[in-house]
């Protein structure tokens, strides 16, 4: 009999929806919430022994993966099951980073979630299955979950059959017409109607549902920036392109930047303007006096920096989502976002 | 627009979205102040999709 920990988040564990968003991890004997349903599917040759539940905002913070996975291991699983996360971001990085660290550890792992989820891109070389878009979809994502548990648990292979969504590793393969001749098929396919055809998903942009509007006399407000702009000789490294991660600093208490003190590092223009004056980057001089004035109640004290300049789209939406995430914590309710 | 960002402030140019090197330093920190202002008057504007926030004209909707 094949042992599971299931991994949910705080709202499916019952404990409570964003109200609850920071609670640490926490763990209960047997299948909680829809593990029920999922422990159904799986039985009797495999068993959801535990389930181990974090608040999505706290599964973001440094060390918060460790944590689970300890309680993971506690209940010394065959195999970790995450999710299904749908479209939640945050659930969906969560879902991710818990199954590669299990994955790391030498136990075996699957996450669900929808396509469009930025965890996706997170999870490496662990197998994702495909979920619905939301919790209506529940039912069927159980089934194509546990079908695939299956399957893993049988050490066979997923493919897109079985609902996976991340790529496994490239094969090479031979095949019996060139790229020149499946190519001109391809276009023939489309100007014949088949707006699908392809050999290569490509990624698509997701749309985003605009934040309710607020005022900002009542507002914390953060200055972020993909410019680039880190202090002078760039001490953490952030990269010039294809940024791989973000960094935050504190903004200096004078309310202005010192040209010389700062530099944009950002490989995609040329760096001159921005190295003279920071504020061509960085408004801080005008949003202090804002502050000052009370058009804004208060100015976040760090900036959050990024590079914008062939960002993978995974990538960026990984950055949103953990932006939103760091400063829904620190109170914030609107920011100001230069981009170059 | 087509990257689907609800709220955008257009600005004069990529090296310096919130500059403008063509103005002396009092003029370009006016500019920078009508950006700001504009990008809190979007942050109070309910929006339903991308919508461009110019500085020198009133909202405008674009799909």
């Amino acid at each position: 009999m094949t042992r599971i920990v299931h991994y949910i988040n705080q709202f499916f564990a019952g404990v409570g929806a964003e109200d609850a968003a920071s609670i640490p991890p926490a763990c209960a004997a047997g299948p909680v919430g829809p593990g029920r349903r999922l422990a159904a599917l799986l039985s009797p040759e495999h068993e959801i022994v535990a389930t181990v539940w974090c608040g999505d905002d706290h599964a973001t913070t440094p060390g918060a993966v460790d944590e689970i996975l300890d309680l993971i291991r506690a209940a010394q699983p065959d195999l970790v099951l995450a999710g299904p996360a749908f479209t939640s971001g945050r659930y969906g990085l969560a879902c991710a980073r818990v199954t590669v660290a299990a994955g790391d550890a030498g136990i075996l792992a699957l996450a669900a979630m929808h396509e469009d989820n930025p965890g996706v891109d997170e999870a490496g070389a662990i197998p994702v299955v495909a979920s619905g878009p939301s919790a209506r979809h529940m039912g069927p994502s159980l089934e194509r979950l546990a079908a695939a548990a299956r399957k893993l648990a049988s050490r066979e292979p997923l493919t897109g059959e079985d609902g996976r969504i991340n790529r496994p590793a490239r094969r090479a393969v031979l095949v019996d017409r060139a790229g020149a001749e499946r190519a001109v098929d391809l276009v023939l396919a489309r100007l014949g109607g088949d707006q699908a055809a392809t050999e290569i998903p490509l990624l698509r942009f997701q749309p985003v549902s605009p934040a309710a509007p607020v005022d900002p006399a009542a507002a914390a407000v953060a200055l972020l920036t993909e410019g680039g702009l880190v202090p002078d000789g760039n001490p953490d490294r952030l990269e010039s392109a294809r940024a791989t991660r973000w960094l935050r600093y504190p903004l200096p208490t004078g309310g202005e930047l010192a040209a010389g003190d700062y530099c944009s590092i950002h490989g995609g223009f040329s760096t001159v303007w921005a190295n003279e004056d920071p504020h061509r980057i960085l408004p801080l001089d005008v949003a202090t006096d804002l502050e000052r004035e009370g058009a804004v109640a208060r100015l976040h004290p760090e900036y959050l920096v990024t590079t914008g300049n062939g960002t993978s789209v995974g990538n960026a939406r990984r950055f949103g989502v953990e932006w939103a995430a760091e400063l829904r914590r620190a109170g914030i309710q609107a920011v100001i976002l230069t981009s170059t | 627009m087509r990257v689907g960002a609800p709220r955008i402030v257009p600005t004069r140019g990529i090296p310096y979205p919130t500059g403008d090197p063509s103005l002396d330093p009092a003029g370009e920190r006016a500019w920078r102040r009508q950006l700001l202002e504009r990008a809190l008057a979007a942050v109070a504007t309910p929006v339903a999709g991308p919508t461009v926030f110019d500085v020198e004209a009133g909202a405008k909707k674009e799909e």
